[in-house]
């Protein structure tokens, strides 16, 4: 079984890095990047406009233009903290992420062109450097805006089209992966529930149901990305732009990625648009079938909803223990405790519906 | 018995204060984690008028279903720990009806305005 403690940080991590725009701060950074950039950026004289954009401590991204004789080459840096890789059982490396991100783009999935792998003599650790692409992110606004209203019927069919040129990439061609079928799944969540100690019983209920439900040992197994939903994808008025944010890529059942992006936690207040807030699963499977992809099982894909909602209400609660222990006082980290509540509710929904009385 | 105000209303008072008077003069991250301070009065006021009569209520729906009485955490932990093992499921009389009452309570509390929290008040209605 996966060490629930270090899988724990991992999304720990990821979630204190959401959202967090960091201010311009003394930065170390700026004199090895420009060094970089000349060398390995075509035309490239220096840089400009450097700032990072997320202060999580799983990644750092940071935005910057390298400057041309001609117009600026918008470009975004990913790097580990400091530079060192941080050892966790779930997160790839970041050279794994953008290999992963070339292999996408070679089959059409919207992805940033990867322009550089950090080299040890770069002197900046372990990230990788990749064209900015302009685009919306933030899940209400690509929701609610009129920029993106038009895009927003077509996003639910385009997901699906992604998530099949996606899961059909020849296995042979990537790099060293964790496997991880359902069953290790539960297991693994199963362990991080059980060390926090505060008793749940709609999660308990969930995690049998999913004992009971889980797809066959025989299930065919492709590239799952593992964070594929809204927030994740850079959104234009055309649609989607870019698949972001590699780093929980698995090998798994291609059934994870079409469940996750259904969970009501991604739906942003829109419950009757399943898919990421924005449209029907119909169009996402037929998307999914249309280019290329394995038949949908829409059972497993329930199956993978209920999973990623008792995975978020998991990680609100573990929160806690961040908060109580210290590490972490903040009313924010503190209140996130409370939203476990919301994922119960959404699993009763899911596994014991009431009847509607006429 | 304790004085007046009670602590519903001086909650009450502190959050209003945070967000009609302090927040406005700040910006950035302190009028963001003003705003979640706010959120979570709010959360410790709703849980000062519905735990009262709501905790008891629980207790006596697990007790029913366990058998036995005894302090609320432990009765939870043990349906948890029954439910993992099989020996309570949605086959079970009055499980259902049981999370579903302590989950619409949670919500009641935590996040009323959670779009599932809604549609499953409307759904019962």
């Amino acid at each position: 079984m996966a060490c629930p403690s270090i899988s724990t940080r991992s999304w720990t991590e990821r979630l204190s890095a959401r959202g967090i725009e960091m201010g311009a701060e003394a930065n170390p950074i700026a004199a090895p990047l420009a060094h970089v950039v000349r060398n390995r950026i075509a035309g490239a004289t220096g840089v400009a406009g450097l700032k990072r954009l997320s202060g999580g401590a799983s990644q750092e991204t940071w935005s910057f233009d390298a400057i041309t004789s001609g117009d600026p080459v918008q470009l975004i840096l990913r790097r580990a903290p400091g530079g060192e890789r941080a050892p966790s059982a779930t997160a790839v490396p970041l050279e794994t992420e953008a290999r992963l991100i070339g292999l996408a783009g070679g089959v059409g999935v919207p992805v940033p062109t990867v322009r550089h792998i950090l080299a040890p003599e770069d002197g900046l650790g372990h990230g990788f450097i990749m064209n900015r692409i302009a685009g919306e992110t933030i899940a209400r606004k690509i929701l609610r805006d009129d920029e993106y209203a038009n895009a927003r019927p077509k996003l639910a069919r385009q997901c699906g089209e992604i998530l099949a040129r996606l899961h059909n990439i020849d296995k042979a061609s990537l790099p060293p992966l964790r496997t991880s079928p359902a069953r290790a799944e539960i297991e693994q969540y199963l362990g991080v529930y059980k060390a926090h100690g505060h008793p749940h019983p709609v999660f308990d209920l969930a995690l049998r149901w999913l004992k009971e439900n889980a797809p066959p040992e025989s299930t065919d197994h492709t590239l799952v990305h593992g964070d594929f939903r809204n927030g994740n994808l850079m959104i234009g008025p055309d649609g989607v732009r870019a698949v972001l944010d590699w780093e929980l890529a698995h090998i798994g059942d291609p059934m994870e990625d079409l469940g996750w992006i259904c969970v009501n936690s991604w739906r942003f207040g829109n419950i009757d648009q399943p898919v990421g807030g924005f449209g029907a699963r119909e169009d996402m499977f037929e998307g999914y079938e249309a280019a290329g992809g394995a038949k949908v099982d829409p059972a497993r894909v329930k199956f993978w909803e209920v999973l990623g909602t008792l995975k978020w209400g998991i990680m609100c609660t573990i929160m806690v223990t961040a908060f109580k222990s210290g590490a972490d006082r903040s009313v924010e980290r503190a209140t996130i405790g409370r939203r476990s509540s919301e994922t119960e509710i959404d699993l009763l929904r899911l596994l014991a519906p009431r009847a509607k009385e006429a | 018995m304790q004085d007046q105000p009670t602590a519903s209303e001086l909650v009450e008072a502190v959050a209003d204060f945070i967000r009609n008077h302090a927040m406005p003069q700040l910006q950035g991250h302190a009028a963001f984690h003003a705003r979640v301070a706010a959120n979570a009065l709010d959360i410790v006021k709703r849980e000062l008028e519905v735990a009262p009569t709501a905790n008891p209520d629980e207790r006596r729906r697990l007790t029913d279903l366990l058998g036995h009485d005894g302090p609320l955490e432990e009765l939870n932990s043990e349906l948890c720990a029954r439910i993992e093992a099989g020996e309570i499921g949605l086959d079970t009389p009055g499980l259902a009806d049981h999370l579903w009452k302590t989950t619409l309570t949670k919500l009641a509390i935590d996040q009323p305005n959670y779009s599932g929290y809604r549609r499953a008040l409307e759904e019962s209605r």
